[in-house]
């Protein structure tokens, strides 16, 4: 079953993406389809056998490195916290690949979509059912890749194969750190094996090594440097910035790779690895610094986006932001709940906007929308239910686990908690007053659309509202359903193993100990959040244009993200680019080039003609050239150069 | 008993002599032109010599009081020179006709030219050497002007006395300063007294000896007359000069500077790397400047002495078999591809006469593709594409080279040679992939296209069956290092005292 679970994702693809041609698009998204189908069943089977009933259990699939005292096998390791993966990465899977079969049904290559969509669900699943460093790594690569291929998958567009090299690039910096990680540990511990790795956490929090002369504590180096990789693929401050750009993909990659999946990894490396983290304070600090900061900024830029896309993006990056701050404060198990409820309520509001971008022709910019609730009530009630979930209204799924992490943040003993703390809760007003911006400025007030567009615009077909529908009904329950079963009393039971918690962190049971107006904080933000928008954007329309036009210069710092990638641009790529055309213009160029063939060539043919040359035609030259040539000799003999 | 021996022991060179005057004396004595049938009977002649040389005793033997040696080398080398003059006379039959410079004495000097490269490979003493020397020397300053109408033929020859006596006089002084520092002209006692880097006077002797042997083989800086009378001499004649001196100058050359100075290694040796290297660099680099085809072999044969000489330099210590055959393979080697290309060269004839500019080649392979597929196979085999015989040549001084630990020599040699592939290349690609002229080349005489076709044929099938050819040159290479490196090694008795 379980190598079922893995292993039909890459078939479909493999048919998919090999056979695409020969079967035809419509077959190709039946099949792959039809798997995700199929593996989402199944993965729900195993999240009720192994976390409900059975408990963990580790499959061999094969030997795949043996070379000295390093091993590495190619196993599945399916717990708790896997199982709750496999449920999130093939549940929304499987839902956006049929959610595709509408989206993308115009789109010539759809069978080479479908098949990188199944490629992206395998590399996934390697990662979430790695049982080793190594073949996390892997999985992790293989993400990348897909998320490479399908960031830039109109790769007539310019601009998409630009994010598409970003994504790689950025994400480059993060998994240079991961590695370097995953060399440490096995540089200290002599195995990546999870189960060997964490049982030498203890020995590991006590040892030191040196580095260049250095003394370094080893187990938070290692943490950070895994918390590095985790950076960039849960685009975390700092290396962020790939994650709006990679919005230049279809809407459905956005809501599988960017929202609900791919980027959580991050989240899920930090809690698979919580052993190795829960003993070292330090880098558990970094980590609350960095969600705190993330939560906080990419709300802030969330404020003033206009593309329906980016809004809900650096609301992703945002909600990233809230469950590092959940790892940071050690409620590991809260930040999992949070992937959990967000992964629905993030891809519903992903596969919504994709929903009305197609009803609208493929407009984006939210400035040139406006009073579509008519037109198209579905796509309205699912986009509000997820602004719902993801605004925390009570009894929803970000309710519980967005409402559970700022409590986290308050009841923890980190030293930067109250920091964390007091960042999560404005960035919970910007959530709210950002998410109700995006519905008031699309469903309500008056339409800005074209008449063009109007006489077009159309809800979405059966094949696309469905999934959207699963997907409320998860926004709506996932939080109510699964509380006590992921934070709640028994939740000890249920995690078993998977999740390492030390003996004195008694975050889960703290946090409902906080005061009242700590737990009513977030219900309050909400509230205050959606009274501006809609005193912003429904009361008083043109009060926007005119506060930022005071604030011209906090604007402008807003619109343009925080000048980061001005700033990277300035730091990282243009040095880069001056290296590059150095190495181009004086490496190769003149160097290479012209002091190699083209130099030699042209040296030779210079020389040629010299000694050319030296072939007069006179008797008394050549005579002089051999009389010279004695003479030379006997010099050289002479003047001793023989011995 | 004793003339006997000595007699037998020079048999090829009296075949040869005889045979000159007894084709002279026919030519003279006949009115009407009987300059092709005489030029057969040098063929033959030198044939039944050739044969001759091979079924003389296998065993080491002196003759005349030591002045003459015969071993399995000096024969090997015989053989393949009056070989390589046959193959030179068979060429120049069609052009001498069809330039009407048909003259019984060609073939006549010509034989006595042979005569002395026989007497210069057997020379064992000063004396001998000089001999045979200036017997071939003098016989090839004439024939490089046979065509004395020409003003250019004769400038060639005129050139080619005048720098050569120049290099006869260095020789001779050279000689008279051994022999004035030693008082003996005997190898095997010159090498006896055990002459070391630091006899100066020696080594001046030495210099300059080796200096008028070089002259002969055209090697840098001792070359300068190599292109003008290579293009200045009639093609045929060009075609002798460049092959089979150079196999008796060479086998000569070898067998001074080795047996005379066999501890003087280390001097002798760094003349060799030096006019190794310049002879690769300058006939790599001038040839690449050339137009005339002639000139352009001119500089390749400087170019293959140099690699020769790579394998010269390597002969020392325990690898010094593995240098001797290097230079005898790599030598044979090129008397063959050279025939061979002298052959398409003569064969480039047009109605209005020959030509013989490189780009009158161009698209040979769309009117001439036997004669462009034997050119080409020489070129990539001069150029030691493998798995040509030319190939072979160069692996094997190159690997004398290694094993003697001369990575710089070799190295560089390596080098030169891509850039001497230029220019071989160039031609294949004048000939394969330019479009032809209007003007078509006319076809290969049939002794011409046998001749290339035979060479063709050799240089490319060398690869299945080298035994034959690399046994006999390993037994050459071991004769020469057993009489000469050890003086003590003879099987005959009549030893010089």
């Amino acid at each position: 079953m379980y190598e079922a679970i893995v292993f039909l994702p890459l078939l479909g693809a493999f048919i998919a993406g090999v056979f695409g041609p020969i079967i035809g698009a419509r077959a190709s998204t039946y099949v792959t389809s039809g798997f995700m189908v199929l593996v989402a069943i199944l993965s729900a089977v195993a999240f009720a056998k192994v976390a409900i009933y059975e408990g963990p259990k580790t499959i061999t699939i094969l030997e795949w490195i043996h070379s000295g005292n390093f091993e590495a096998d190619w196993k599945l390791r399916i717990d708790t916290l896997t199982a709750i993966m496999l449920v999130v990465v093939n549940g929304v899977s499987c839902l956006v690949h049929i959610y595709s079969i509408g989206y993308m049904s115009h789109d010539p290559h759809q069978p080479r979509f479908f098949a990188y969509l199944s490629l992206f669900t395998f590399a996934m699943l390697m990662l979430v059912t790695a049982d080793n460093f190594l073949q996390l790594f892997f999985g992790w690569e293989g993400v990348g890749l897909a998320s490479y291929l399908l960031i830039g998958f109109w790769f007539k567009k310019p601009s998409a194969n630009a994010a598409a090299i970003k994504a790689f690039v950025v994400n480059r910096v993060g998994d240079f750190g991961l590695i370097l990680g995953i060399g440490a540990i096995f540089f200290t511990v002599g195995s990546i094996h999870f189960d060997d790795v964490f049982a030498a956490a203890p020995a590991l929090a006590e040892g030191n090594f040196v580095f260049l002369g250095q003394i370094v504590p080893i187990l938070p180096t290692i943490c950070l440097l895994l918390f590095m990789g985790a950076m960039g693929k849960s685009a975390q401050f700092l290396l962020h910035t790939w994650l709006p750009d990679a919005m230049e993909g279809p809407t459905p990659v956005s809501a599988l790779i960017h929202a609900a999946t791919m980027v959580t990894a991050g989240v899920f490396l930090v809690a698979r690895c919580s052993p190795l983290f829960e003993l070292a304070p330090s880098a558990m600090t970094v980590v609350v610094i960095f969600g705190a900061i993330t939560a906080f900024f990419a709300a802030t830029v969330g404020l003033v986006q206009n593309d329906i896309k980016r809004v809900i993006a650096y609301s992703t990056c945002s909600q990233l932001g809230y469950m590092f701050v959940a790892l940071g404060v050690g409620a590991y198990q809260v930040a999992i709940f949070h992937l959990f409820t967000h992964a629905f309520f993030k891809a519903l509001l992903f596969l919504g906007a994709g929903s009305l971008i197609h009803a609208v022709d493929n407009e984006q910019d939210m400035t040139k929308m406006g009073g579509l609730r008519e037109m198209i009530p579905f796509t309205w009630l699912f986009m509000l239910i997820g602004t719902l979930a993801l605004t925390g209204f009570p009894f929803m799924a970000g309710y519980f686990s967005k409402d559970a992490i700022i409590e986290a943040a308050f009841a923890a003993h980190n030293p930067a908690h109250m920091f964390a703390f007091t960042l999560l809760v404005v960035s919970a007003l910007f959530t709210s007053f950002y998410s109700w911006r995006l519905m008031f400025m699309t469903f309500h007030g008056k339409t800005r659309l074209t008449n063009d567009q109007l006489s077009r615009i159309h809800e979405s077909p059966m094949v696309m509202l469905i999934p959207l529908l699963l997907l409320s009904v998860g926004a709506v329950a996932a939080g109510f359903a699964f509380k006590s079963l992921f934070i709640g009393d028994g939740q000890a039971g249920f995690w078993a193993s998977s999740i390492f918690t030390a003996v004195d962190n008694h975050i889960l049971h703290d946090l409902h100990d906080v005061p009242k107006l700590v737990k009513f904080s977030p219900l309050i933000m909400m509230v205050t959040g959606f009274v501006l928008a809609w005193y912003y954007y429904i009361a008083r329309p043109d009060l926007p244009a005119v506060v930022a036009r005071e604030h011209e210069l906090l604007y402008r710092f807003l619109v343009k993200k925080w000048y980061f990638d001005e700033l990277y641009h300035f730091i990282f790529v243009r040095p880069a680019k001056w290296l590059a055309r150095l190495f181009w213009k004086g490496g190769d160029g003149f160097i290479i080039d012209g002091f190699g063939p083209d130099g030699i060539a042209s040296t030779v043919l210079n020389v040629t003609r010299n000694v050319v040359r030296l072939q007069s035609g006179f008797v008394y030259h050549y005579a002089f050239a051999m009389l010279l040539g004695v003479a030379g000799l006997i010099s050289w003999f002479m003047l001793g150069g023989g011995k | 008993m004793m003339l006997q021996t000595d007699i037998m022991a020079i048999l090829p060179e009296l075949i040869l002599f005889f045979g000159a005057m007894g084709l002279l004396m026919v030519g003279v004595f006949n009115t009407s032109n009987l300059s092709r049938p005489i030029s057969w009977g040098a063929i033959i002649i030198l044939l039944v010599a050739a044969t001759v040389v091979l079924f003389q005793p296998g065993q080491a033997y002196f003759a005349f009081n030591g002045a003459l040696l015969m071993n399995d080398f000096t024969a090997l080398m015989k053989a393949m020179t009056f070989i390589a003059v046959a193959g030179s006379l068979v060429l120049s039959h069609d052009f001498m006709h069809q330039e009407k410079i048909e003259r019984f004495e060609y073939p006549v000097l010509v034989l006595l030219a042979s005569c002395g490269m026989s007497i210069m490979i057997s020379a064992n003493d000063l004396i001998a050497v000089y001999m045979g020397l200036e017997l071939q020397s003098l016989a090839l300053y004439v024939v490089a002007s046979i065509n004395r109408d020409s003003v250019r033929s004769t400038e060639a020859g005129l050139k080619y006395f005048v720098l050569g006596a120049l290099s006869s006089g260095m020789l001779l002084y050279g000689v008279s300063l051994i022999y004035g520092f030693s008082g003996t002209v005997n190898f095997q006692e010159l090498a006896s007294l055990g002459f070391t880097g630091n006899d100066i006077g020696l080594i001046f002797g030495m210099v300059f000896l080796m200096a008028g042997l070089a002259f002969k083989i055209s090697a840098v800086p001792f070359h300068m007359w190599t292109p003008d009378v290579y293009e200045g001499a009639p093609t045929p004649v060009t075609a002798f000069l460049a092959v089979a001196p150079k196999l008796a100058a060479m086998a000569l050359f070898m067998r001074a500077v080795i047996t005379i100075f066999p501890q003087a290694q280390d001097a002798w040796q760094q003349i060799i790397i030096f006019m190794s290297l310049a002879s690769m660099a300058l006939g790599a680099l001038a040839a690449i400047g050339q137009q005339s085809i002639k000139r352009l072999m001119a500089y390749s044969s400087i170019g293959h002495i140099g690699f020769a000489l790579v394998g010269f330099a390597a002969i020392a210590g325990e690898n010094s078999a593995e240098g001797v055959s290097g230079v005898i393979i790599y030598i044979i080697i090129y008397a063959i591809m050279t025939l061979g290309t002298f052959a398409c060269i003569l064969s480039m004839r047009r109605s209005q006469g020959m030509v013989e500019n490189i780009d009158d080649l161009s698209g040979l392979s769309q009117t001439r593709p036997f004669m462009a597929f034997c050119l080409a196979v020489f070129m990539f085999s001069m150029a030691g594409i493998p798995p040509l015989a030319g190939f072979f040549g160069k692996f094997y001084v190159f690997r004398a080279a290694i094993n003697a630990e001369l990575y710089t020599l070799a190295v560089l040699g390596v080098l030169t040679s891509v850039i001497g592939a230029y220019y071989y290349l160039r031609i294949v690609k004048i000939m394969y992939l330019d479009a032809p002229d209007d003007e078509v080349n006319l076809p290969m005489p049939r002794n011409l296209s046998l001749l290339a076709g035979a060479s063709t044929f050799l240089m490319l099938l060398f690869f299945i069956y080298p035994k034959p050819l690399v046994t006999v040159v390993d037994n050459a290479a071991d004769a020469f290092l057993g009489v000469d490196v050890q003086p003590g090694y003879v099987h005959y008795q009549g030893t010089p005292k």
